[in-house]
């Protein structure tokens, strides 16, 4: 029935992550590298991206996935789209279905790069009609970029953070008027640039501290029903609402295999070297961190390569490793686990509120490992980063590590 | 091919034929194809199947709660009661034949306070009176047992071991395919505002133009009270409930085995929580009484209500993502059974005050209406067996399509995933397209086949879908 196979290491995601893991795997010999994606065609998100600001040299979205597609290719690496992996048959042996068939890969190291999404409409519980014309940012890439639909004529843009400006500016392309732009926040979360050249150029309201909070229209959308956080209510008229940002991490394929979930960022908890809880199990980009650009995740993958290489070079894996918790009004913290024999090389946060000069503050048992005021503040939805040189200072056998920020 | 030569046709669009129905069937939901099918298998009646919408099961048969009955709890004596326990065993059977989708996964009614435990016993009781002798009363530590993530706090349930959980669209799409394959038309787009008696026949306008039926039978739901003035009677009138449900993502689906059902008390009935044959757990349904038949939003009050609830029932639930959230009218008269009648005069069968139970019953409804007909004058020729059908499978209970080598190795198309969280393939929208009853909508392709229905919503799939919709499933460029 299934055609089984084996490779040394098989990477689950052709994205800028999986590519980039793949390409520093297959430049070093790591022997028979792999990497399968459902789609029918290899880059991940950035391929729908076409706007430029990727990389160093500010390609767009789909040349710089066609970069790393050749990066990979080119030293060897197997790259196969069109194929599904459909579950796990054994801690290393993965399934997949593709047009050629049914099959069985085990791989002597598993990495998974199955990368990040949008939360729809119903996930984001916002009630109403369901008609046609609500899109996540995702979907209105692909059908304006990738298929050329047509969307529709004036549009709310839910979000005010950089993926939303995104929006936006596809929204443009398609000839959509945007009426609006809604963020529950007090500000919007770009940089000032970035924002001043996608909205204010336009002139284009930007609503703070409010919500959608219903839906109108039957067959197709009507307008949207606002309420402002200190209760007024209003009604905008448009047949397009697009819900962006509030990522989370493709991470089916990780629960499924059983792998712990961090309960903060919601992929699978890795250390500082990409590994699991699962012996020869990585997990690589935006599946760990919902989201970082990609020239970041490119860069992990690279790292995470290194750490693959010495996994099949060596065979070690920790036994014991050290949770690392944020407290609110921080989000997450990735990576999530320490493991001391891997350090990695430091943190990157999220807070769900706006801080201004944040001091952050590391302990473990009630012992202060780190503490450090950062000038910049922190801004929901944008990352921002903490140094790894307060590791060393972790007891193995304590409690969890805790990221707060001090009063 | 002898099918297509007495096929009927499928019609979104122009005006209907000029020479006159048979049997003209209003309303194309779970019970009105029902009936067209059982009319067709009785060759050589002109019918025909009219609904307002662009789809069949466009109304309340869309947005139930997808339960194969056992009628356990219906009114003794009733004829709800008895259609209910006729269709099921119909439906069961027919289930099986055609391929849709039923998971016998049992209910429990789980009592949560004294006086629910003590309604118990009252409704083993009128389950034996309705026929139904499997159910049994177990203690709270049978109910852990069989549920060990329900909430702290069940003192006991009614044990329900034959309630099923069943596809409501393969259902009525089943019946539907069925009935145009059997010489039924299905006119869609086509609302009927106007009827006129005549001598000897009925002539319909609709927005589609003047139809002509001896016959007529309303099956229209929740517009049913509205048809029935049309010819005069004021029997009946439907106030619509609202009920919104909520599906969770299908990582919960590990947490419940049966259908969770509410013991009903004075103080009103509660929400259910049950799996669905997809995969996913249903939570609801809430129960208002509105005015307006159209009324199909959900609100905010309404989720949080449920979700109050199902934390009661199953707190670990409320922890999985939501895939959708929806609300159906169930059409209530104020009556405590079905409002089915024949109007000799008239030639006329009103079908009305189908509430929840209609998907079960909708079978032994079909067969009553058809001696319904009889009695007012239909000449019935000898009823034949239809040729049997086989629904493409949308449950997670057999293999699916994208699981299957000897499928994909013959059509690779098979292979080809499109919806990758409900690991729908090209192959399933292709013939979804090409179907007898082929979708009006992207909605209604997603219900045939379940491409977009999953956690992401169409992030990944939906242009790519709506592209194959507007193209007839032909590959794109994407």
């Amino acid at each position: 029935m299934r055609r089984e196979r084996i490779v040394d290491a098989l990477i689950v995601g052709a994205g800028p992550a999986g590519l980039a893991t793949a390409a520093g795997l297959a430049a070093t010999g790591a022997g028979e590298v792999e990497v399968v994606d459902r789609d029918q065609q290899a880059g991940g998100a950035a391929r729908h991206c076409a706007h430029g600001g990727f990389g160093r040299f500010g390609m767009t979205g789909p040349q710089y996935a066609e970069r790393w597609v050749a990066a990979a290719v080119g030293v060897g690496a197997v790259l196969r789209t069109g194929v599904t992996v459909t579950g796990w048959s054994g801690p290393l042996t993965l399934d997949t279905t593709s047009p050629r068939g049914l099959e069985r890969i085990t791989a002597r190291a598993v990495v998974l790069a199955t990368g990040a999404r949008e939360r729809p409409r119903a996930a984001r519980l916002v009630p109403g009609t369901r008609p046609a014309g609500v899109f996540t940012t995702g979907e209105l890439q692909r059908a304006v970029h990738g298929h050329g639909q047509r969307i529709g004529t004036r549009a709310v843009v839910v979000g005010a953070e950089p993926v939303s400006l995104t929006a936006l500016d596809t929204l443009r392309q398609a000839g959509v008027e945007v009426a609006a732009l809604v963020t529950e926040y007090p500000r919007h979360q770009a940089s000032r640039a970035r924002a001043a050249e996608a909205r204010l150029r336009h002139a284009i309201p930007l609503l703070t501290d409010a919500t959608v909070t219903e839906l109108l229209g039957r067959g197709r959308l009507s307008g949207v029903g606002l309420r402002h956080r200190d209760g007024r209510t209003a009604y905008v008229a448009c047949d397009t609402v697009v819900f962006t940002g509030d990522f989370v991490p493709d991470q089916e394929l990780a629960r499924r295999g059983g792998l712990p979930l961090d309960p903060g960022t919601r992929g699978p908890a890795v250390d500082g070297a990409f590994r699991t809880a699962e012996r020869g199990v990585f997990a690589v980009g935006n599946v760990l961190h919902a989201v970082e650009p990609a020239r970041v995740v490119a860069r992990e993958g690279a790292a995470a390569s290194a750490a693959v290489r010495r996994y099949l070079r060596d065979g070690d894996w920790p036994s014991a490793s050290v949770p690392l918790r944020v407290t609110a009004p921080l989000g997450w913290v990735a990576p999530n686990r320490l493991a001391l024999d891997e350090p990695g090389d430091g943190f990157t946060l999220r807070t769900t509120e706006f801080v201004t000069h944040p001091t952050l503050v590391v302990t473990q048992d009630g012992r202060t490992l780190h503490r450090a005021r950062r000038r910049r503040p922190a801004v929901p939805n944008r990352p921002f980063r903490i140094p790894g040189d307060w590791t060393g200072r972790v007891d193995a056998r304590g409690g969890a590590v805790r990221i707060a920020l001090a009063d | 091919m002898s099918v297509a030569e007495s096929a009927g046709r499928v019609l979104r669009s122009g005006a209907p034929p000029d020479t006159a129905y048979d049997v003209t069937v209003i309303g194309a939901g779970v019970v009105g194809t029902a009936i067209a099918r059982e009319l067709a298998r009785h060759r050589g009646l002109r019918i025909a199947l009219l609904d307002a919408a662009n789809d069949v099961g466009e109304g309340t048969s869309k947005a139930n709660t997808a339960i194969l009955h056992t009628g356990f709890d219906a009114v003794p004596g009733s004829l709800e009661a008895r259609l209910v326990r006729e269709g099921r065993r119909l439906l069961a059977a027919y289930a099986t034949e055609s391929g849709i989708p039923v998971e016998p996964v049992g209910a429990l009614l789980v009592a949560w306070d004294e006086e629910q435990r003590a309604a118990l016993p009252g409704l083993l009781d009128k389950a034996a009176r309705n026929g139904y002798h499997a159910a049994r009363i177990i203690g709270p530590d049978e109910v852990r047992a069989r549920e060990p993530h329900l909430g702290p706090g069940a003192l006991g349930a009614l044990d329900v071991p034959g309630e099923s959980i069943i596809c409501p669209w393969t259902t009525t799409l089943a019946y539907a395919t069925q009935a145009v394959r059997g010489g039924v038309d299905l006119h869609l787009n086509c609302r009927v505002r106007q009827i006129d008696p005549g001598g000897g026949l009925h002539e319909l306008t609709t927005s589609r133009g003047t139809l002509r039926t001896r016959h007529l039978v309303n099956a229209a739901g929740l517009h049913a009270d509205a048809v029935d003035r049309l010819l005069g009677h004021d029997d009946f009138t439907v106030t619509p409930r609202r009920g919104q449900l909520i599906v969770f993502d299908k990582f919960a689906r590990d947490l419940v085995d049966h259908i969770l059902l509410p013991v009903p008390t004075a103080l009103g009935k509660g929400v259910l929580v049950a799996p669905t044959v997809y995969g996913n757990v249903l939570l609801g349904p809430t129960a208002e009484e509105l005015d307006d038949k159209t009324a199909t939003g959900s609100t905010a009050e309404g989720i949080a209500l449920l979700r109050e609830k199902g934390r009661r029932i199953l707190p670990e639930l409320l922890d999985e993502e939501v895939t959708a959230v929806y609300a159906g009218l169930r059409a209530a008269t104020g009556y405590d059974d079905y409002r089915v009648s024949a109007h000799k005069e008239q030639r006329y069968v009103t079908v009305g005050g189908i509430r929840s139970t209609g998907l079960t019953a909708s079978l032994a409804i079909a067969a009553h209406v058809t001696d319904l007909l009889a009695t007012t004058g239909l000449d019935l020729p000898a009823a034949r067996d239809l040729p049997p059908l086989r629904m493409p499978n949308l449950g997670e209970a057999l293999p699916r399509p994208y699981q299957r080598a000897d499928l994909i190795a013959a059509d690779p198309a098979y292979g080809t995933l499109v919806c990758h969280c409900e690991r729908v393939t090209r192959g399933e929208i292709r013939d979804a397209l090409a179907a007898v009853v082929p979708p009006g909508s992207p909605d209604g392709l997603r219900r045939r086949t379940r491409a977009g229905a999953g956690r992401c919503q169409g992030f990944h799939c939906g242009a790519q879908v709506r592209e194959l919709f507007e193209k007839g499933g032909e590959p794109g460029s994407g």
